[in-house]
Order: C-alpha cells, then structure tokens, then sequence
C-alpha cells in the first residue's frame, strides 16, 4: 500500500514537472505561425480591383479563409488558383467566368488634355495611384498602378483609359534545334 | 583546392582538368573555315536595334530625316550598365520603328532604319596612340564610347570587364569556339593574329594580369600556329589548347579546365581572380583603341549545307540576313530552317529581316538530312543520360518535372539558376525532350514571377495605408461631429429660446431667398445677352461643352434612361436662366421624391448634379474671362443690383449652411436620414444654376456653394456607409 503511494506521488510529481515545463516552452519559445489569412493574401494579386465581389484582396483572403471559394479572383487567374489549391488542400477548379476573365496585365491612363481635375478617380483608387488635385490635370503613377479598372467608371469625362502593358522579359518559345549523328 | 599562389605556377606547367558531362557533336567547321573572310557588299537598308548588349539601351540621340556618317553614334549611352550604337555605313536615316529582333521570340525592338547612300563614308577616327601612358579611366570611357560588346555570345559590355574591381592574376582569352558549324573565331585567328595580340597588349595594360592564357580547341591546328607565332616574344601570354568537347567554351566550363578552379554559385570570375575576353572582342578593343574605330562590323559565319558558297564574312551590324544568304547562295530545300548562332544554343530566325547584332556570330542554313528537326516528345524514361552529360552536374530530369509544374521554389532549390543553358541534354535525351527549352521558359517565368511579387507588396502596402488614413479621417470626422453636437446640447439647454430663433432666423431666410430668385432673375437676363455670344467664339469653351457632353451621355447611362433625367438634359443644353431656376429647382426635388426608396442609385444622381454643378461653374469662369474688355461695361450696368446680390448669396450660402447643420443634428439623432439629406442638396445645387452668367465675384460664391455642395454629397455617402 505504501508502495502504491509513493509510485502514484512519484508519478504525479512528474506530471506536474513536465506540465511546468511544457507550458513554460510552448510561452517562451512560442513560434509564430503564419496566419492562415496572411498566406492566403500573400497569394493573392493584390490588384484590389474587387472583381471578386470583396473590396479588395485583403477581404477575400479572409473569405476564402472562412470556406469561400478559391476561383474568384481574375486577375491572379489559374497560377493563383493552383496556389491557393495547394494551401488550402482542396482541388483546384476552373476560374468562375462570373466574376470576369483573365486578361493581359494592364495600366491606366490619363489622356490629360481631356481631365476636368475633378479628383473622383484619385478616391477611386485603391493604392493612391493618381496624382492630382482639384481643377488641375490628373495623372497615373505607371509603376503603382495595379490595373484594378476602378478608376474607369467614375469619371465623368471618360478619359482614362485601361492600355496594355509592355512585357519587359523576353518569351522563349521556339523549340530547340538539336544536332543529331546520322553517321 | 589551390592556393593564390600556385594558380599562376600551375597554369605555366600547363596541367589541364577536364569538366563532367559533355558530349561531341559532328563539328562540320570544315565547311566555312578554308576561304579567307570576305566582305560582305552594302545593304540598301540597315536596321539598327538600340539595344544589342546587356544592361540598358542608351537615348537617341538622331532623328528621321538625318544624315550620318559611319561610325557615327546613333545613341547616347545611360548611367550604369549601357553601351551606345553606330551608325554602320553612311546614309539617311529613314525611320525609327519597332523590327524584329536578334531574339528567339523576335520581340519587337526600337530600330533604327538606314538607307545606305551607297558611298560608305567614314566620320574621322578617333584613335588613342599613345594608349600605354593612358590612365584606366580613360580607356575605359573610350571602349564605352566605341560601343565594344562581348563578342562571344551574350554581348555583356567589355568596359565592365576590363574594369575588375578585385586584383586579377589570370586573364583567359576564350578562342574555343565549341559550337558545332561556327568557325568566326577560327578564321579570325588565322587571317588577323597580329591584330589580335595588339588588342590582347591593349587589355594586358588595362586589367594588369600576371599571366595571359589564349585557349584554343585541338580542332584549330591553323589557329594554332598563326597564333604562336606572333607570340614569340611575349613572355606573358601564352596559348593553352584544350581537348575538343562541348561545352568547353562556356566560361565556367574554361575556367574549369584551365585552373581546376570552380566559379562559385553565384560570383563571377574576377571574385577569384580571373578575367576572361572573347577572342574576337579583343580584336575590337585594338580596332577601338589603336585604329580608333567604333564596333560597327563583325566576323559572321554564314554556313550549312543549304549555302552554296559557305564562308566567313565581314558584315556590317544591322545588315538584315536575307541580303548576307542572297550573297552566300542560299538554296532552300522544303521547309528550309534557319539559325541565328550555332546548332546548340542558336534559335530558329523566324523573320530574314532579323539584323545582324554585335552578339551573332553565324547564321546556319542546315539541310533536314544532316540536321533532322526534332521528332515529337516522348515521356522521360528516366535514363538520366541528360543528367550524366550535364556540364554542371544538374538534374535534368528533374528540372523538367518542376518548370513543367511550374514550381520556381523546387526549380531554385535544384539551381536552375547554374545551367548555362548549353542544350546537352536536350541532344543526349532518347525521348527528344527539348529541355533546354524547359528551363529557358522557366528563368523568364521566375524572374517575372519576383518582379511581380515586388510589384504586389508595393501595391498591398499601398492599399493597407491608404485603409488606415480612410479610417483615421472617418474617426477624426465622427469625434468632430460629437464634439460640435455635444456644444450645441449645451448651448441648447442654456437658453431653450435659442431654438425658436433658429425657426424665426430660416423662415425669414427663405423669404429673402424667394426675393432673391426674383431679382436673380432679372439680373441674368441682362447679363446673359452680354455673355452668350462670346462664349461661343472661344475654343477652350468649345473643349469644355465638349466635356461636359461627355458628362451628360455618362449620367444619362447611369440613370437608366429614368424620365427625370431628361428635363435635367435639356435644362444644361439650352442656357436661358430662367428656365433653368425653375426647371432645375422643380427637376432635382421632383427626383428627390421619385427616388426615395433606390438610395444608392440616388446617391449617383447626386453626384452627377453635382459634378455638373461644377461643369457649369467652370465654364461660367471661362466664359468670362475672355469677355476681360466687357467686363467693365457690363459692370456698369449690373453694379447696383451685383452689390445686392452679393449680399443676396451670402444669405443663400448662409442657409444652406444652416441647413447643413440641421441636416446634421437630424441625422445624429435619428438614423433614417435619406430624406432629409437628399432634400439638404437641392438649395445649393438650384442656387448656383440661378448664378448662371454673373459676375466674377459671384463665380467665388458659386464655387463656395458648390464646395458645400460636395461636402454635403460626401457626408451623405459616409453616413449611408455608417449605416
Ligand atoms: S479579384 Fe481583385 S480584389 Fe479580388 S483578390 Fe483578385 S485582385 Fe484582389
Ligand atoms: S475622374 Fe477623370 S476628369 Fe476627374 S480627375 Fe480623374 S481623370 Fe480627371
Ligand atoms: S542545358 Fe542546363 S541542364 Fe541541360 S545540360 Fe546544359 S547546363 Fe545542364
Ligand atoms: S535524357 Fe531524357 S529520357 Fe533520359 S532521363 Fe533525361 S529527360 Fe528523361
């Protein structure tokens, strides 16, 4: 009986030693894992054009983290689908044409001479892209501009344009020419 | 590994090491290598691309229409990493257009055209004789002016190189020429060896090594000889010749074989000493310093079995190819393919017009018999022959497993950033798996990839500053709003009369108010005859009707064609003062109650008169001020009641700003505020369309009554966004 005491004190002494220490690790040396959420925004275009019914990227994420579908984001397309696929664990599946089609990547601009600087695309403007002020002429920041579209619609002149960006890297895509022994 | 001070002891014992991997393709030099190097006859047309090298095109600096002389500078080179270009021969320049580039993908580049005037004048040399007393500095400058490129194949500017930040105790001149067909290099050793030692001093002078190693393929015998020769009595350089095997011309590879020395993962060779020039470009560096002359020709091998005179020809940069395979003879067969560089790592011409860059070196014209196409790609069968050919000692197989699942993490784990690209194991695989293809797409994705990863943090830090200044403002506008209702409670209790003066103060108000669209009336009438005539003289008046037309298609479409838009139309066409108070007024309340319930289209409405508010305000100032030398007529006849006026206005702006406040406080305690609200625009909008045609004065107190206006629109927008 005394036996059975002192096995069951022992055992419980350790216990709470282990707990102690565990418990102690897992606040010290706590690693900070990623939240799903910002892994999901870092997959994400950060074009912030709402096309996929959230204002912007960063509101997708989060829906997508709550169990919303992963093919609604045009301008990312299929690479950023099979992205989010692979984080996500589920199949990846075609992109949902309701929400708009893949397209060449674009920028906006300004025809200048035909502005009225009413200023309604620079609060249109998810990442503060245009540059103007009131009555003056407004202008487009080529390298920031994300090619979102929102800066179209609210102008009361029409005078932005969405125009297609130059691709700066060359495309290999010619086959190779091999030397093959025929002797 | 070898100590520093060895490298030099053993590069004179003449020990070689070999590379792993290789193969040894059928060399067929032999078909181009025997003549002399011929020169090629003018082109009517040269085409010029600004960019022929690594790092940044310069800036033009000639125009359509000019005349320039050969070697003429065509650009101005940047800072930093840029080369300029030459014009090739004498003539016109005809055009400066996108053509076709020296490039796989044949992406269009900036071109210069040039119509050869046939004479071939040449602007004066600009040699540097006594090049031995020169500082670095100098010469330097001097290669860049002359727009001296490698030679050897990738075109990186010679400048650079012959600049080594670090001590350089090994200077390698690559005249290896692996590459099966092309024999450039070759013929350029055996007909102009002397010239070649000349640029080799000119580099000795410059990067200062203690030893000069010339490496040349056993294949070369002729090359051999023409080269010892005139290397008698140079006790520092010597000629190195090195087992025939490709790809030993890579410069990693030489590298390898000359020192048994390993270029680390991503350094270059100066970070071990070491400098290496193409044969050929050190022919240019003598041209450039020693003749004075800028890179404006080249030795092209034009060959294959479809040529019928193979040769070596001097060629002019941005001769197109089909003027060089009109000269050599070309006779298609079926389906002729045409190369631009050698069989391995050359790609398919896809246009003739191509031109002819500082970095071609042959042009290959091969019959389908000896150089069969590829045959239809079969799945891998996992021999690893690719991976025991690879110079590099890379894995192949897998690598196309990872650029064909696009996976770049994979892809950089096993260094695809290392393959040199040589296209061994494209030619060993059974399965004719064009892998080298692979990978090439694979480098251009993942470098795309970084960019646009850049260019999404940017945008997403961006978008995350601009959400918190948005949220700073609303809260900075919400505790404004408090603290102005909190004041106004206590004021309220101090004296409970307060609010029958307030309903006192807005009724007589708005019994001025009434008055004053009277006299406003009359008012514009006079003055409106006076304006209108001239307003349509001017242009700028023009431009802005035409904006403002604009406007009106854009809210007509969104409107949706609803009826209470159309007297708003055609209220702005016709510009009688008159109607517009009347109509205006009754038009924007009348749409107020139609569209009560659909509050976010209304919201738009709002916005569109609003915009068109200032539309006419803008066009009113313009209208004026052309008008300067009537002005003081008119004043005359419109002082006394202006001076009214402005007292009139002043009463209106106060009103709607009382209503605003109220407007405000209505809002704070009860939410439902769409009524209210949307009624709050109406003052001031048909307030300033009565202002039509007045005088500048006035035009400010438009401009006022429109800011407030806006700032009613925009708290409207905030508060339906509370809600
Ligand atoms: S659709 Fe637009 S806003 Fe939505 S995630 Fe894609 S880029 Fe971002
Ligand atoms: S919305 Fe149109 S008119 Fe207004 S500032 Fe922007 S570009 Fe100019
Ligand atoms: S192309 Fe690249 S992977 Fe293929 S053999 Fe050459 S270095 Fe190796
Ligand atoms: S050589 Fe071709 S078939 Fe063989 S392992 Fe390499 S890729 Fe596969």
């Amino acid at each position: 009986m005394y036996t059975l005491l002192i096995a069951l004190g022992a055992l419980v002494a350790l216990t709470i030693i282990f707990g102690a220490v565990l418990g102690f690790a897992s606040v010290k040396f706590k690693v900070e894992a990623d939240p799903l959420v910002e892994q999901i925004d870092n997959l994400l275009p950060q074009t912030q054009c709402g096309q996929c019914g959230y204002p912007g990227c960063k509101p997708y994420a989060e829906a997508i983290a709550n169990g919303d579908d992963i093919n609604k984001c045009p301008p990312g397309g299929e690479a950023t689908i099979k992205q989010l696929a692979d984080l996500m664990g589920v199949d990846a599946k075609p992109l949902d044409s309701a929400h708009g089609e893949e397209d060449v990547k674009k920028v906006a601009f300004i025809r200048e001479d035909e502005c009225i600087g009413c200023t309604k695309c620079i609060q249109a403007c998810p990442v503060d892209a245009i540059m103007g002020a009131s009555k003056v002429m407004h202008t487009v920041i080529i390298d920031e501009c994300t090619g979102c579209d929102l800066c179209v619609e609210p102008c009361p002149v029409d005078c932005i344009d969405m125009v297609p960006l130059n691709d700066t890297n060359w495309k290999w895509d010619t086959l190779a020419i091999p030397v093959k022994n025929v002797n | 590994m070898h100590s520093e001070l060895s490298l030099i002891e053993q590069m004179r014992s003449g020990k070689l090491w070999d590379i792993p991997g290789g193969i040894h393709p059928p060399e067929r030099k032999s078909l181009s290598n025997t003549s002399p190097i011929d020169i090629a006859p003018l082109s009517p047309i040269y085409y010029v691309p600004i960019k022929q090298h690594i790092g940044n095109e310069g800036d033009l600096i000639v125009s359509v229409g000019d005349r320039v002389l050969a070697g003429q500078p065509l650009t101005n080179p940047k800072e930093g990493l840029s080369l300029p270009v030459h014009a090739p021969t004498s003539g016109l320049i005809k055009d400066i257009i996108l053509h076709v580039s020296a490039h796989p993908s044949g992406k269009p580049e900036t071109t210069v055209v040039l119509e050869s005037d046939g004479e071939n004048i040449a602007i004066a040399n600009q040699p540097i004789p006594d090049w031995q007393n020169k500082p670095n500095s100098e010469l330097i400058a001097h290669l860049k002016s002359m727009g001296i490129a490698g030679l050897g194949g990738a075109g990186f500017p010679t400048y650079i190189k012959a600049n080594p930040t670090k001590n350089v105790e090994l200077l390698i001149i690559n005249a290896v020429e692996c590459e099966p067909y092309i024999t450039a290099d070759d013929v350029l050793m055996r007909h102009y060896a002397q010239e070649i030692i000349q640029g080799i001093e000119v580099l000795q002078h410059m990067v200062k090594p203690e030893l000069v190693v010339i490496a040349i393929e056993d294949n070369k015998p002729e090359a051999i000889s023409a080269i010892e020769k005139v290397i008698v009595d140079h006790k520092h350089i010597e000629v190195r010749v090195v087992p025939t095997k490709y790809p030993s011309g890579g410069e990693k590879q030489l590298i390898q074989i000359l020192t048994g020395l390993e270029v680390p993962n991503q350094s270059i060779p100066a970070d071990i000493g070491i400098v290496m020039q193409n044969i050929g470009t050190c022919f240019a560096i003598k041209k450039a310093v020693i003749d004075g002359e800028a890179l404006i020709e080249r030795v092209v091998t034009i060959t294959g079995e479809s040529i019928s005179r193979p040769q070596n020809l001097w060629v002019k940069l941005g001769a197109p190819i089909s003027d060089l395979l009109t000269h050599c003879g070309l006779v298609p067969e079926q389906d002729q393919r045409l190369i631009m560089g050698g069989p391995m790592m050359g790609f398919n011409i896809m246009d003739i017009m191509m031109p002819v860059v500082k970095s071609t070196n042959c042009i290959l014209a091969p019959s389908e018999y000896l150089l069969p196409s590829r045959g239809v790609e079969q799945a891998c069968i996992r021999c690893s022959l690719c991976a025991d050919a690879c110079p590099v000692n890379l894995l192949p197989q897998q690598l196309l497993w990872f650029s064909k699942a696009k996976d770049h993490d994979k892809l950089e784990e096993y260094n695809l950033a290392d393959c040199i690209e040589c296209g061994v194991c494209s030619y060993v695989c059974p399965s004719q798996i064009p892998l080298v293809q692979y990978y090439r797409t694979s480098k251009v994705e993942i470098k795309q990839a970084k960019e646009d990863k850049i260019k999404s943090d940017k945008a997403k830090e961006r978008f995350e500053a601009r959400q918190e200044r948005l949220e700073r403002d609303k809260q900075a506008r919400l505790q404004r709003h408090k603290e102005s209702a909190e004041k106004r409670k206590k004021a309220l209790e101090k004296d409970n009369s307060a609010k029958d003066k307030i309903a006192a103060a807005l009724a007589r108000a708005k019994a001025k108010k009434n008055e004053l669209a009277g006299t406003t009336a009359e008012v514009e009438n006079k003055t409106s005859e006076a304006n209108i005539p001239e307003v349509k003289t001017t242009d700028t008046q023009d431009r802005v009707a035409a904006a403002i037309a604009r406007a009106k298609a854009k809210k007509q479409q969104a409107a949706l064609n609803s009826d209470e838009t159309k007297p708003d139309k055609t209220r702005t066409d016709d510009t009688k003062p008159k109607d517009i108070k009347a109509k205006g007024t009754e038009v924007v309340e009348e749409k107020v109650q139609t569209t009560e319930p659909v509050s976010a289209e209304q919201a738009k409405k709002d916005k569109v008169a609003a915009a068109i508010a200032r539309a006419k305000a803008k066009k009113l100032k313009e209208a004026v001020e052309p008008a300067v030398s009537n002005v003081e007529e008119k004043e005359q006849t419109s002082d006394p009641v202006s001076a009214e006026q402005v007292k009139k206005d002043k009463v209106a702006a106060a009103i709607a700003r009382a209503k605003a406040k109220k407007l405000k406080e209505t809002n704070e305690t009860e939410p439902k505020t769409d009524n209210t609200s949307s009624e709050s625009i109406v003052p001031p909008v048909s307030e300033q369309m009565s202002t039509d045609s007045k005088t500048p004065e006035q035009i400010k107190k438009d401009k006022v009554a429109a800011a407030i206006a806006r700032a009613k629109a925009k708290k409207q927008k905030d508060q339906g966004e509370q809600k």
